[in-house]
């Protein structure tokens, strides 16, 4: 039957943000027919990733596209279409950074604005990650993706320095509105957001989203120097079947000794703590406790809302972006390459970077959009 | 009194506003931001107070470098939100509950050329609108919107190709959906006066049909018998294209195209259409010897010289002109002749062309050939001449070039906006429907298993 009429293949819609659903949907199939559904991407760095879903037609023809289920892959496909997944609405700016020695990406909302923002940092070990700020951007957030690992700072004091005049560029760009800036970091961004907010006496974060959140910093390190202290704790990390490195209990053992952690008890924003309880690289379950904790006994928990996913791993990122239990990394100092483990399963991850992502922006709107200080005003 | 009260209310409310919005602005979304010209998107505003009036506004800045607009008047919920696809507009260019009234009802902001249509040449690129929301009603645009965000239109999906044709001697344009194929085809006329629009057959490969937009009338043709050899090489330079299924080729024409379709479809003996689609049907063919160029340009050339009827607006309407030669049997085609699914769409308001009386003409002559069962037709109250994809805005009127005097001239084409739209979106629907059942699924499908 295929030689005579293809089936017809749509993807509803074909363009779309990458935290937007779409629609595949296949017609013109036999009835009760059993096909396969692939979806194919290119990397930037030239690897080839696929997913596929076995799926049977129903009375009226309609599911998906190749045809068979084993051995799909030998055969050429019925029906192809492709989609486009934008990290950038349409209108958004996107802007260089390279200003009183601070380094990065910001990206600006179609609109007079003023806009509500965010200082955005992603972990280490990636290079600088613009994508979720893009995608924060076409939120509604001026969005600022800091450069904050690529120099070496002289002493913890200039490194602190460096982050608090990050915040004010954003805080002092004609588009922002001053007192709504909010920062969002994942893992080692998470003890960035922390420090920054425990300590500066001139920046004030009007809420703060740490995703995987880490608070250790032992006291008058610079980041890197930080890692140096980390990294002769390597030899207790434990490695699994595979060779995979963890490094969560030996972390598990640092954070033990308050004095080796950010005092987040000083916090006196809306706080929105996001973990993956299957996370094998850092006890981000742990340090939530640990934070609960201390502002339950500075009277602040009010401030706190705290998501543990069941099954996630370390790298919670925006919704339908694959997951990945365990990936190379190359350790900062010795060059070496590792295989990190992460942690979490495909599945219970991946609705976990669902439902967090909709938290999130929604605790964002919450405390950056809606207005109780007008109303207070009035 | 209660309508006091409204008005006082009003005042606070944008009071409220103003001062918000010094704060923090509203937030404005479409969604999806980028999509298909006959996708529906959803305009929402959150966080305005509630019970405040705002206008919802779309901005288009043309190719001919004019500038389109349309805006509805919405007022805030309780919860301080205004959805465009829930929400009654109260008015502006469009009242009611109007999710795509924001585009569809766009015309010439105030100050434009008088005559202009809308008509994206460039398919390639999207057409970019700005969506804003602004304080008030009345005297909205004197004040800076309070937020404004981009959305993309575009006409071909990812993926599709688009290729120049110039091919024994055929001229146009050929869209290729992705994939492996093959695909069925479809041959693509619009109407006179036009140059070569693209933008119905790259929408129409977007839906999975290898399309050739075709250049017909830019040359003169030496004879009738020739041109026709062109609208019939044209034909095959698709059914014998490697990704395109030789017995599922359709034509689609609209106006002057639609008079093409139906000579093919009834007089060539060498291509077989699988069916075709004439919106605003013409099927004036007169005494034989002449091109549809020249039958063309003697039509306009004759209707104005006859005074055809114009309007107290000055807008010339061909209709009552056009519907005396049709009367001529011997000035129409020989319909009864088809063997194809036909579908019939037409505006009951056309004024450019009797399309109403001709698909009751067809009609009949396609009844005495008992061939009725292969014709169904639309016809839409107050509708023009016109009939695009939906959500294109619609035009009553517009300035034509006579191609040889290069006569200036205002055309009456007919409809009123919002039923006119209501018909472009239903056709097209309708018209995708059809195509799907005769060149994808189709009866002879069965027949073979």
């Amino acid at each position: 039957m295929t030689q005579a009429v293809p089936p017809i293949l749509s993807v509803t819609p074909s363009r779309a943000l990458v935290d937007e659903k779409f629609q595949v949907l296949v017609e013109n199939l036999p009835p009760g027919c059993p096909v396969t559904l692939r979806s194919l991407h290119r990397s930037e760095d030239e690897d080839d990733w696929e997913a596929y879903g076995h799926y049977v037609s129903d009375h009226r023809g309609v599911v998906s596209v190749h045809s068979g289920h084993e051995g799909f892959r030998d055969r050429t496909p019925l029906a192809s279409a492709l989609a486009e997944r934008w990290y950038m609405a349409p209108g958004v700016k996107r802007i260089d950074i390279n200003k009183q020695g601070v380094q990065g990406t910001l990206f600006i909302p179609p609109g007079p604005g003023p806009f509500p923002a965010l200082l955005d940092m992603w972990g280490g070990g990636a290079g600088l990650l613009e994508y979720r700020s893009a995608l924060l951007a076409s939120r509604g957030y001026v969005s600022f993706s800091l450069d904050y690992l690529r120099s070496e700072h002289l002493s913890a004091d200039v490194e602190f320095k460096y982050f608090e005049t990050a915040f004010n560029i954003i805080r002092n760009h004609p588009q922002v509105i001053p007192d709504r800036v909010g920062i969002l970091g994942s893992s080692l961004g998470s003890m960035v957001a922390f420090n920054l907010t425990a300590y500066s006496t001139i920046i004030k974060p009007r809420c703060i989203v740490c995703i995987s959140s880490n608070h250790y910093h032992p006291p008058g390190t610079t980041l890197k120097a930080g890692f140096k202290i980390l990294s002769k704790h390597f030899h207790k990390a434990h490695f699994d079947e595979n060779n995979y490195m963890s490094w969560r209990s030996f972390a598990l053992d640092l954070i033990a000794d308050p004095s080796n952690n950010v005092e987040v008890g000083r916090i006196n924003c809306p706080m929105l703590l996001v973990n993956g309880c299957d996370d094998q690289n850092w006890p981000t379950v742990e340090t939530a406790e640990e934070v609960a904790r201390l502002l339950r006994e500075g009277g602040k928990e009010h401030l706190l809302s705290r998501l543990a996913y069941p099954g996630a791993g370390h790298l919670i990122e925006p919704p339908f972006s694959p997951h990945f239990r365990a990936t190379k990394f190359i350790i900062l100092n010795s060059k070496e390459k590792v295989i990190l483990l992460w942690g979490g399963h495909t599945k219970p991850h991946s609705d976990a970077q669902e439902d967090s992502w909709r938290k999130i922006l929604s605790f964002l709107q919450l405390h950056l959009y809606h207005s109780p200080s007008v109303k207070a005003n009035l | 009194p209660k309508q006091w009260a409204v008005l006082k209310r009003d005042e606070e409310c944008m009071k409220l506003l103003s001062a918000m919005t010094q704060v923090v602005p509203p937030i404005l979304s479409v969604t999806p931001c980028r999509a298909l010209v006959d996708e529906k998107f959803k305009v929402l505003v959150e966080n305005l107070p509630p019970g405040c009036p705002v206008t919802v506004r779309s901005l288009h800045h043309s190719e001919d470098k004019d500038d389109w607009e349309a805006y509805g008047h919405y007022v805030s919920d309780h919860s301080g939100v205004v959805s465009v696809s829930e929400d009654l507009s109260y008015g502006g260019t469009y009242t009611g509950k109007e999710p795509m009234g924001l585009l569809w009802s766009m015309r010439p902001v105030p100050g434009s050329r008088p005559g202009l249509r809308l008509r994206k040449m460039n398919v390639c690129t999207p057409m970019l609108v700005t969506i804003s929301v602004h304080s008030g009603h009345e005297g909205f645009r004197d004040q800076a919107p309070l937020a404004s965000v981009l959305t993309e239109r575009w006409y071909m999906a990812p993926g599709i190709r688009r290729i120049n044709i110039n091919e024994q001697g055929v001229q146009g344009t050929l869209f290729i959906p992705p994939g492996p194929g093959p695909f069925p085809g479809l041959l693509d006329m619009w109407g006179g006066g036009g140059g070569l629009l693209e933008s119905r057959a790259a929408l129409l490969a977007s839906h999975g049909y290898v399309s050739l937009a075709l250049d017909y009338l830019g040359f003169d043709q030496e004879s009738e018998n020739l041109e026709f050899k062109y609208f019939e090489t044209a034909f095959n330079i698709i059914k014998d294209h490697p990704q395109v299924m030789p017995d599922r080729v359709g034509i689609f024409g609209l106006s002057l195209g639609s008079l093409v379709a139906v000579t093919l479809a009834a007089y060539s003996t060498i291509v077989k259409p699988c069916c075709i689609v004439c919106i605003s049907c013409n099927h004036y063919y007169p005494a034989r010897g002449s091109t549809v160029t020249s039958k063309f340009e003697g039509v306009t050339r004759w209707v104005l010289s006859l005074s055809a009827r114009v309007n107290e607006d000055n807008q010339v309407i061909w209709k009552d002109v056009a519907l005396e030669f049709i009367t001529d049997p011997s000035n129409i085609a020989e319909v009864g002749r088809i063997n194809c699914p036909t579908l019939l769409v037409n505006g009951c308001d056309d004024q450019n062309w009797p399309t109403v009386e001709t698909a009751e003409d067809v009609a009949r002559l396609m009844r005495e050939a008992g061939k009725e069962h292969l014709l169904s037709r639309l016809a839409y109250p107050d509708t023009g001449h016109l009939i695009e994809p939906p959500f294109s805005p619609h035009f009553r009127a517009t300035t034509f070039v006579m191609r040889s005097s290069k006569e200036k001239v205002i055309l009456l084409w007919g409809g009123q906006t919002k039923p006119h739209s209501d018909a472009q979106e239903d056709s097209w629907r309708k018209i995708l429907s059809f195509l799907q059942f005769h060149l994808y699924c189709g009866p002879n499908l069965k027949a073979k298993i």
